[in-house]
């Protein structure tokens, strides 16, 4: 099963990574020899086995709903590449023509 | 206040806290050596990202205030250490080895952290390691790779590289490394240390960067299985912090180290870790290894674990899965990196020119083989069938371990290689995950001790244990390293060549 370049440039839009032609030229065969690699899985009968999603079993954890000292805004904020009125300024995320 | 003896460096962690304690070397001067032996050679080796001189020398300074006052210590006073760079640390910058994060400084300590600060370890800085701790080499180091002291041309393992170079140049006696399909154990393995995988959920995750959350784990490197277990028993035990941390007893690793013996002891060899692939040099470490395990009264069993075959593959579907998920917060809005924000593109834009001017080759082939697994119509196909194999695989070991204590195999298929030697093979540099991937998918402990040397490059043997039987691998580590030094008549590190 190969993967094309078409698709690469579609994965990595979903990924919300835009990638050079460069890197969309190098990325396709090597993603479809990696695919190929990894295919192997599809080779066990396993249709009757349950899937482990952790090795160890989990269960939900909770807390008691209180209030607890947490970091302030100066900190919060300190590490934002724009902050603006205590807030983190983002790039517009609605089209202005809608 | 006298000079540190010249050789100080040379110290293990246990030496160092014992002189401390006793009087007879100070914090400060353990603390003075090591950041000497990092301006000394770490220009070669490069294991250091940051180096936090100041913190590190007022940290140690404290603790001699205190020990002067009477407090009591930490039983790893003032032992300077690496912290991989994927671990937060307030005061220092947390980089993950990647540009997304460069500068960043994160504002809160991980337990992990934590817990290193309570028991008076001196944090030195933080180590080098392949972008966001995927690949085998630290060649996929944003900020370059890191040179492997045995033989500066060749890599120094990875993940975590520049934590194991650190501990075997002698920057520091510890260091702290994460594995998540061998990133603790290989790089301990091809630099001639001890580096323990401690059981998924044995040590808090909180302020790890998330590679694969199901499969990351932050253990032990060192020289000796005894300071391995030291700093294990520093930093494990349950944490509220991190929902997947299990609430048990810490296994007693300490103890269990200095118990040197394996007499009874049913060693399980796994015939699916050997064979074609496997460099002649390495298996003959191995097969000394198992023999000298069995001269010491181990009973040695062949134990078959037929789905170990598939792991590989399973990991490269579960953990890229995992990443391309975990991933998406470096979006450029709330920390880390913002590229391309020119008053015009929308947020969207300005993530997807971010991500491509951050990320590195390795980080972006995983994240679109993540999504591609992940995509309908080929969920089931690959990710899906890819947990069904781990099920399979946690079912051999389970097999396996109601017939013997512990299983064996090489920690790596080869000594270190060259730099730049698989650079553009991602397939040939998965594979250096071979033996270690099935202990990360089934949740096990496992720990990589040195088993010698091939063409003079050392080799790593790897033990397995149940989950939280963690005390099991320091039991038969620490038996093999004392039979090991006692036929060579010194530790494996003192063959290395000065730097």
């Amino acid at each position: 099963m190969a993967i094309t370049r078409d698709e690469v440039a579609h994965l990595a839009r979903l990924s919300r990574m835009s990638l050079s032609d460069a890197e969309l030229d190098a990325l396709a065969p090597q993603l479809d020899q990696i695919l190929a690699a990894v295919a192997r899985v599809t080779e066990v009968a396993a249709a009757d086995i349950p899937p482990t999603s952790h090795a160890v079993p989990l269960t939900n954890v909770f807390r008691a709903d209180v209030t607890r000292p947490s970091l302030s805004v100066d900190e919060a904020l300190a590490a934002a590449p724009a902050a603006e009125d205590d807030r983190f300024r983002v790039p517009r995320i609605l089209d202005p023509d809608e | 206040m006298t000079d540190a003896p010249a050789d100080v460096v040379r110290f293990t962690a246990a030496e160092t806290a014992a002189a401390i304690a006793a009087g007879e070397l100070s914090a400060v001067e353990a603390t003075q050596a090591a950041l000497d032996r990092v301006a000394k050679v770490d220009d070669a080796v490069h294991a250091f990202l940051h180096v936090d001189a100041e913190g590190a020398l007022t940290t140690a300074a404290g603790i001699d205030a205190r020990r002067a006052a009477g407090e009591r210590l930490g039983p790893l006073a003032g032992v300077p250490l690496a912290l991989k760079d994927v671990l937060t640390a307030k005061g220092m910058p947390t980089t993950c080895g990647s540009r997304i994060l460069q500068g960043w400084y994160p504002p809160y300590d991980a337990t992990v952290t934590a817990r290193l600060r309570a028991a008076d370890v001196v944090i030195l800085g933080k180590a080098n390691m392949d972008e966001f701790a995927m690949g085998s080499s630290t060649e996929n180091s944003a900020y370059g790779p890191t040179r492997n002291p045995w033989d500066l041309a060749r890599i120094p393992g990875g993940s975590s590289g520049g934590s194991s170079a650190a501990v075997a140049a002698f920057e520091a006696p510890l260091a702290i490394g994460t594995d998540t399909g061998g990133s603790i154990r290989q790089p301990a393995a091809v630099t001639g240390l001890v580096g323990v995988k401690p059981t998924y959920g044995g040590v808090s995750r909180y302020g790890l960067v998330a590679f694969s959350s199901s499969l990351d784990q932050a253990g032990p490197l060192a020289r000796t299985v005894t300071d391995a277990a030291l700093l294990h028993a520093a930093i494990a035990g349950h944490d509220p912090m991190d929902s997947t941390s299990v609430d048990v007893p810490i296994p007693p690793v300490v103890e269990a180290a200095a118990r040197r013996e394996v007499l009874g002891m049913r060693i399980g060899v796994v015939r699916e870790l050997s064979g074609e692939g496997y460099e002649p040099g390495v298996q003959a470490r191995f097969d000394e290894a198992v023999a000298l395990l069995a001269q010491l009264g181990a009973e040695i069993v062949e134990v078959s674990c037929p789905h170990f075959d598939y792991a590989l593959p399973a990991y490269y579907l579960i953990a890229p899965s995992e990443c391309s998920s975990n991933l998406a917060r470096f979006d450029a809005m709330r920390f880390g990196l913002r590229a391309g924000d020119d008053g015009e593109a929308g947020a969207e834009e300005v993530m997807s020119r971010t991500r491509e001017a951050g990320f590195g080759p390795e980080v972006k082939r995983r994240v679109i083989l993540g999504t591609y697994a992940l995509s309908s119509g080929y969920y089931d196909a690959y990710y899906g069938q890819a947990q069904k194999v781990r099920t399979l695989i946690s079912r051999d070991f389970a097999a396996a371990f109601e017939r013997v204590d512990v299983l064996v195999s090489p920690t790596t298929p080869t000594v270190a290689f060259p730099i730049g030697a698989k650079a553009d093979d991602p397939i040939a540099m998965y594979l250096n995950d071979l033996c270690t991937i099935p202990a990360n998918l089934a949740g096990v402990p496992a720990m990589s001790v040195p088993a010698g040397l091939s063409e003079g490059l050392p080799v790593g043997f790897q033990i397995m244990a149940p989950a939280f039987a963690d005390d099991r691998l320091y039991q038969v580590g620490g038996t093999l390293e004392a039979a090991l030094d006692a036929r060579r008549g010194h530790p494996l590190l003192d063959a290395a060549p000065a730097l």
